[in-house]
């Protein structure tokens, strides 16, 4: 396992406002690494930076080996290694899915075929239509075709599913999989928790600058460890009780009941639960 | 797979950016008819002679070759660029290994072709509706093609450099604009200039855009005439000399200013 991305102590100020303040980041090669935070929170910040759009004020900071501040020919082969899909765009509208992905292609040294990215994405059927006449959803699926055009070894996808019905974001999901399944990396940014648990093998918690926590989707803030609520009806009642030991008590239940609990709901912390109280605690 | 250069990579540009061009109807009508428009409604209400063997239309036909060198360039990026900030085309294009100069190599492209298809238009209207005359000489031919290459070179990099001024891309037409047809009233395009006050004459003379349009009147206009100029020759040196300046300038503040996103 290598490093793709490192960052150790990373500072960006706006005037008074400290952005970004100390934030460190390892993210290794292989891994869906998600990044959540409330708005402000300097997500989209440290995301810049490493995509190498913004300066940074100090700490160190390896992508690839390489510091994304890095412009001229190196910043070029540099660019050649990573793909970014940013958020909401709405440009070249007047060029067909086809002539958008196939220009991209001639950017880097070793691109992919526009048709089977094309395919990849889901928009073969669109290959002739014109941005312009594309769906939020399918417009979209284009910004990720353009992103991985040049066989990048690390993918930004910057809030990805933003504006999808439920069946678009489980297709985008599984080829965000695919994509990780042939070896790429994947940074992403995203609102939806249930995104977050679905794709990241490891998500960080950023707010105020800092990263609060790291930790896989199912550990994160102790949520395997948090108390589990357990409730049932008792007679015209609902009951519910917070328990460390939920099966002890619903195995209580059962032999109370003389087998079948009414009503009976088991349920841990949700990863949005576990965010909010993460999130919430440090605004005083 | 060979490696791609910012050479090759411009000129996919520059076949996208026409691509893109054609198939936006206001774009071409705004671009390329609306001089013809101009050219008509103009030439057909000013139908006299203006000195011996000139008439307005032949006066006229010089200053909108130079407005077009404007139009083309100047006008047509300075309103362009800002929309792809605007739609993020240009941070896109930033996150690529696409080299900066191939995207500039890929408008440099386009205007050079709306620009010679502005010219051949306006000349071929000209010479078939209102009688213009073409240059007789190769020198004549020979200093319109320095002055097509020289002027659209510096209404490029202007265009380039402006694009930074307008705060949003819907907003730029309105702010380029009003910039462009001031200058083509002040500039003698539809005015004959020595008929302009002199306060009008002397700002004018700052801007390259009268320089252009005096260059033009030197080829399309006999000699006889550039005793009628304001400095009673075509003061071509002059002239090359000034829009000259004003690539440099251009080029240095396109350099300095340019920014790929909007802040």
């Amino acid at each position: 396992m290598s490093t793709v991305i490192s960052v150790s102590g990373l500072r960006k100020s706006y005037g008074s406002t400290h952005a970004v303040d100390g934030l460190d980041l390892t993210i290794e090669q292989g891994e869906i690494f998600a990044l959540l935070g409330p708005n402000g929170a300097g997500k989209t910040t440290t995301v810049e930076i490493l995509e190498g759009f913004r300066d940074r004020d100090g700490g160190e900071v390896k992508v690839l080996g390489f510091d994304p501040a890095t412009k001229g020919r190196t910043g070029q082969i540099w660019r050649d290694r990573i793909g970014i899909v940013l958020q909401s765009t709405a440009d070249a509208g007047d060029l067909t899915v086809y002539e958008s992905v196939s220009h991209f292609a001639t950017y880097y040294e070793n691109p992919k075929d526009p048709r089977e990215v094309i395919e990849l994405v889901g928009l073969s059927e669109k290959s002739d239509a014109l941005g312009r006449t594309l769906s939020g959803g399918q417009r979209r699926r284009l910004d990720v075709a353009l992103g991985i055009i040049g066989s990048p070894e690390l993918i930004f996808l910057d809030e990805p599913t933003t504006g999808f019905d439920p069946e678009a974001r489980r297709a985008f999901w599984q080829l965000i999989r695919k994509l990780r399944d042939e070896g790429a990396t994947i940074l992403l940014t995203t609102h939806y928790l249930d995104e977050a648990e679905a794709l990241a093998d490891r998500v960080a918690v950023i707010n105020r600058g800092k990263i609060i926590e790291i930790s896989t989707p199912a550990l994160l803030g102790g949520r395997a460890t948090s108390l589990a609520t357990v409730s049932w009806r008792d007679g015209n009642e609902l009951r519910s009780e917070k328990s460390a030991n939920p099966t002890q008590l619903v195995a209580q239940l059962s032999s109370q009941f003389g087998g079948e609990v009414p009503e009976l709901n088991v349920k841990r912390a949700s990863l949005e639960d576990i965010y909010l109280e993460m999130i919430g605690g440090t605004y005083e | 797979m060979s490696k791609p250069t910012a050479l090759s990579i411009g000129i996919q540009r520059g076949k996208l950016e026409i691509k893109q061009f054609m198939r936006q109807r206001e774009s071409v009508v705004f671009t390329m008819l609306f001089p013809l428009i101009l050219l008509a409604i103009f030439g057909s209400v000013f139908s006299n002679s203006i000195a011996e063997g000139v008439t307005f239309s032949q006066y006229f036909v010089a200053g909108m070759i130079a407005s077009g060198l404007v139009n083309t360039g100047f006008q047509q990026l300075a309103i362009m660029i800002p929309m792809e900030r605007e739609f993020g085309t240009l941070k896109r294009l930033r996150g690529t290994p696409m080299p900066a100069s191939s995207y500039f190599i890929g408008k440099a492209i386009l205007v050079t072709l709306s620009m010679l298809v502005q010219v051949f238009l306006l000349l071929a209207a000209g010479v078939i509706f209102f009688g213009v005359n073409l240059p007789q000489s190769a020198d004549k031919w020979l200093l319109l093609l320095a002055l097509l290459v020289l002027g659209s070179a510096c209404s490029t990099v202007l265009g380039i450099a402006f694009s930074n001024v307008p705060k949003s891309g819907r907003g730029a037409s309105a702010v380029v604009s009003p910039v462009v047809i001031v200058l083509q009233f002040f500039s003698g395009v539809f005015f004959i200039f020595t008929d302009l006050p002199q306060w009008m004459q002397q700002v004018a003379a700052i801007f390259p855009l009268k320089w252009m349009t005096q260059g033009a009147r030197s080829v399309f206009l006999p000699d006889s005439f550039a005793t009628r100029e304001v400095a009673g020759n075509w003061e071509t040196g002059r002239t090359f000399a000034i829009i000259t300046a004003w690539l440099v300038v251009g080029l240095i503040w396109a350099v300095r200013s340019f920014k790929w996103e909007r802040d």
